[in-house]
């Protein structure tokens, strides 16, 4: 225990992170992202060095609490935290939702009880890390929740565009893909438009949701024509297609979809000759993105997942020691 | 809230430039020698006296910074989340001989933390200390090779250390806070 | 049972015209008197129950409700429902069938009957299954059930998929006169629905249902009343679409009545952000614009009468992700203090909301009973009396339902049930109130 409280001026050395978890990103402000990315620059210089690592989070459990399989996100979450020095322990819960054996709050109870500082949460339901919220005094991080959405992805797509543009106030951001089921889509759609940024959205109809494009939600284009939406863009990305959104009839078939929607050299052209193209992973290659510009010189595809260890350090430390309000 | 100033414009010019009288006198490798600014107003301090001593002894001394809030051990405790700064060592630290320069040495624990992240970094020869302020109240057992004013102070005051570059003027100040205790 | 003088309360009996200040007197379980001011009344021994700055009213009458005895007992029983009912101001309930095993026979309808007579403290109405077994394929036995005393047919919690059995069951159902209460909903367009298909639910990434699959249905089932001339009553309406399309069928003479819930009048989608799981209900709720039209639809007869659909779960059940969470929502005991809002907000006024609980009910129910939703002398002594002004919070642990499933915990309401007469007998009573003995 302590003897000195250590009571620090607000000044511009310090600031007054009100995040207790990680849920969306549609609350975060401008400024709150900026001070994201100056903290992910440092991280980032952390990560330049023989020795990765820096004894910030040690003694903090961090716990990854996965209840869809991924392999990327999983890993990205738990070098961040070993970079940082916590302590991590993974759980591949799965979910039965006929038979439910331990429930999701049964579960939340036993990572309390156990003393998790920090869960990472993925869930295929939309919403779950808000039940979490509720009921465990840990921060939740949310890695995806169902079609909602991911935040940790919005900013490190965010930051791999700030750290090639820099000022990104008017910049043209094109997402193509399957919007309706994308918590990726969701989360850039609200992270891209707070720092300024204009959206345009382009995919069959039928994978799109309603109110999007109106203006009861953050203002973008509806483009449903590839060349046209691609003209003059600063920034592609390209979500994946899931084989099942033809099987259940809302699309005619796959090869339509490439036909009309693959991203192409040829496409690509329409963009500015520095455009940068994005992709969450895993890529479908072929399918929604070409191989050839999923390796060209303007794919960030690869710093997406390097960006994305320093990011979630940078979320890390920025949400250790807070408290529950 | 009535301000005590300590030292103005005039003062800290002169104490800098004893300190950096002092680095040359105690150094006889001055190229070997880096100093890094801790963030934020060490990053200036070291700034002068690099200059100063390239005025003095005619070398050019290379001059890094260090954020230190990584590496804290409060981290926790804190209301305020510090802001983490950069970090920039350009060259290797492998067996130079670094001085740390911070603005006010008060508990001790800052330097602690600049230590542990330099060895983070490599392995220098050696460390030294630079400091503007020692306001006494160690908790560790660090001392600093380079002091430029002792300012005796109670844990019911504040050492305010502003610079130009960072405040817009030279001066250190004591501060009487309420029932608070500082770093 | 000695005589009950209730005295100096605002009397609203919309079935007779009367809004005034008055007295009323019953006697062995029966209205017998009514007089003004300070009128006496015939007989001396009673007691008397202080009403002064009170309404009195008859007891609400609750169309669709769900009960869960027999099979899901732990979300609720006769004995719990009936309770909440009572405090909630309705002295009749019309329970559905959606029960395990379903009400589609005389046997499962003589099982209500009984234990509501044994445990319940309300008039409890069962209503048949349209099909066997629920199942949406063969004609449950109509007949039958009537006989047993079924006041009407529905196989809510799900709709009658296949047009064809609907129009057999609207068609069939008049031999008995009674109506056919149908739950709107395309399936093909609902499955895995969670919430309105709208700006929320793309917001919050919930796969939605739209207004649209309840519209298609309301559609069907009045071309084949139109078709049948059966008497349709269309539950839980909760879009303006379905209400312009109510509004035209009635306007061209087709049998049909139409019911709304308080949650459908005064809450919108909005409440299921940040994933409440008590806000979700079917038909979800939905926007400012539908409740516009719904309101106006009550104002305008469209709309002939509100129910709760009480739908009790337990806090487990609901205590889990949003998309697993079962659909329903507590009622019976926030019905009154929410819809009250409607009227401080002056937007329908209180005789016509009783009406809408009393009268208006009663009249689809028919007199087989009795001469419910009215204090006309020789009516069943069901009375409730509300304070129309009294705030209170709603404390879902107080709930006597063992349903705590409600959006509205912690709310801050205006207008509440303070004492429930059924046949006489004083069945729910607020502190506050007292009962003086002559």
């Amino acid at each position: 225990m302590r003897t000195t409280q250590v009571k620090p001026r607000v000044t511009e050395t310090t600031t007054a992170w009100r995040h207790h978890h990680i849920l969306d990103i549609d609350d975060f402000t401008r400024e709150e992202i900026e001070l994201v990315f100056q903290t992910t620059r440092a991280m980032k210089e952390v990560l330049s060095r023989p020795i990765k690592r820096v004894p910030t989070l040690r003694g903090k459990t961090i716990v990854n609490l996965f209840y869809e399989p991924s392999t990327r996100t999983r890993l990205s979450f738990e070098l961040a935290a070993k970079y940082l020095s916590a302590d991590v322990v993974n759980l591949n819960a799965q979910v039965s939702s006929v038979a439910k054996g331990e429930s999701l709050v049964d579960t939340l109870g036993t990572l309390q009880a156990l003393g998790a500082d920090i869960v990472v949460m993925r869930h295929s339901h939309s919403g779950a890390p808000y039940i979490a919220a509720r009921y465990i005094e840990a921060s939740i991080v949310n890695a995806g929740d169902g079609w909602h959405a991911h935040p940790t992805q919005a900013l490190l797509d965010l930051y791999t565009l700030y750290e090639h543009k820099q000022n990104l106030k008017g910049l043209k951001a094109v997402i193509i893909g399957d919007i309706m089921h994308s918590r990726v889509a969701r989360s850039n759609i609200w992270g891209l438009t707070t720092m300024g940024i204009e959206v345009t959205l382009c995919c069959p109809p039928t994978l799109l949701p309603l109110g999007l494009g109106g203006e009861q939600l953050p203002p973008v284009k509806i483009e449903p024509n590839i060349e046209l939406a691609l003209d003059k863009a600063d920034m592609v990305m390209t979500l994946r297609l899931q084989r099942e959104r033809q099987k259940s009839g809302l699309l005619p078939s796959i090869r339509e979809y490439i036909q009309l929607y693959q991203l192409t050299e040829a496409r690509l052209a329409r963009a500015k000759p520095d455009a940068l193209v994005l992709h969450p992973g895993p890529v479908n290659e072929g399918v929604e993105i070409s191989p050839a510009v999923a390796h060209g010189t303007q794919s960030v595809i690869n710093e997406q997942v390097a960006n994305g260890v320093a990011v979630r350090m940078a979320l890390l430390y920025l949400l250790s020691g807070s408290q529950k309000q | 809230m009535s301000k005590k100033v300590i030292m103005i414009e005039e003062d800290i010019k002169r104490t800098l430039a004893r300190i950096a009288h002092e680095i040359i006198e105690h150094n006889e490798l001055l190229k070997e020698l880096i100093l890094v600014g801790v963030h934020t107003r060490g990053v200036p301090l070291a700034k002068r006296l690099a200059a100063d001593i390239e005025g003095f002894a005619g070398v050019k001394i290379a001059v890094d910074t260090l954020d230190i809030s990584l590496y804290r051990d409060d981290l926790s405790s804190l209301e305020l989340k510090p802001v983490v700064k950069l970090t920039d060592i350009t060259a290797t630290i492998d067996g130079k001989s670094i001085v740390l320069v911070d603005d006010v040495l008060y508990t001790g624990r800052s330097i602690r933390a600049a230590m542990d992240a330099l060895i983070d970094l490599g392995r220098p020869r050696s460390i030294q200390l630079a400091v503007l302020v020692d306001r006494g109240h160690r908790e560790l057992p660090i001392r600093a090779d380079y002091v430029g004013k002792n300012i005796p102070s109670s844990r019911h005051e504040e050492i305010k250390v502003n610079l130009k570059e960072t405040d817009g003027v030279d001066e250190v100040a004591i501060i009487p806070t309420p029932s608070k205790e500082g770093r | 049972m000695k005589s009950l003088l209730i005295q100096g309360g605002r009397i609203i009996d919309p079935s007779q015209g009367i809004e005034a200040i008055g007295n009323l007197l019953i006697s062995e379980g029966k209205i017998s008197w009514r007089g003004k001011g300070e009128e006496a009344p015939p007989q001396p021994d009673y007691d008397t129950l202080n009403a002064k700055g009170l309404v009195v009213c008859p007891g609400f009458i609750d169309l669709h409700c769900h009960l869960r005895q027999p099979g899901d007992e732990e979300k609720e029983t006769i004995a719990s429902g009936t309770r909440a009912a009572a405090r909630g101001g309705f002295t009749t309930i019309c329970c559905m069938p959606n029960t395990n095993p379903p009400l589609d026979n005389q046997t499962a309808i003589e099982f209500i009957k009984s234990r509501s007579a044994s445990e319940g403290v309300v008039r409890v109405l069962p209503i048949g299954c349209i099909s066997r077994g629920r199942k949406g394929e063969e004609l449950a036995e109509m007949g039958e059930l009537t006989l047993s005393g079924v006041i009407a047919f529905s196989d809510d919690g799900e709709p009658v998929p296949s047009s064809y059995l609907m129009r057999q069951a609207l068609d069939y159902s008049r031999a008995f006169e009674l109506p056919v209460i149908d739950h709107c909903e395309e399936k093909a367009l609902t499955e895995g629905g969670q919430m309105n298909e709208g700006v929320i639910s793309t917001r919050l990434g919930l796969r939605g249902i739209p207004s649209a699959a309840e519209e298609i249905m309301v559609a069907r089932d009045l071309a084949l009343a139109e078709l049948t001339g059966g008497r349709l009553h269309i539950a839980h309406v909760s879009t303006e679409g379905s209400v312009e399309l109510i509004r035209r069928a009635k306007e061209k003479g087709i049998k049909v009545t139409a019911e709304v819930t308080p949650h459908h009048l005064t809450l919108t989608e909005e409440r299921v952000i940040g994933y409440d799981t008590n806000a979700k209900v079917n038909p979800p709720l939905r926007t400012r614009q539908d409740i516009k039209a719904l309101i106006q639809g009550l104002n305008d007869n469209t709309i002939d009468i509100i129910a709760t659909d009480h739908a009790p779960h337990t806090e487990a059940d609901k205590l889990c992700e949003f998309d697993l969470a079962p659909f329903g929502i507590s009622g019976f005991e926030t019905a009154l203090g929410s819809l009250m809002s409607l009227v401080h907000n002056g937007e329908i006024s209180l005789s016509t909301l009783v009406a809408k609980l009393t009268h208006e009910p009663a009249r689809i129910i028919g007199n087989k009973y009795a001469k419910l939703g009215t204090l006309a002398a020789g009516a069943p002594a069901d009375v409730t009396i509300l304070d129309p002004n009294l705030e209170w919070v709603v404390e879902p642990k107080a709930f006597a339902s063992k349903g705590r499933n409600t959006p509205l915990a912690g709310e801050r309401l205006k207008g509440r049930v303070m004492a429930t007469i059924f046949q006489g007998r004083l069945v729910y009573k607020d502190g506050s109130i007292t009962v003086k003995e002559g």
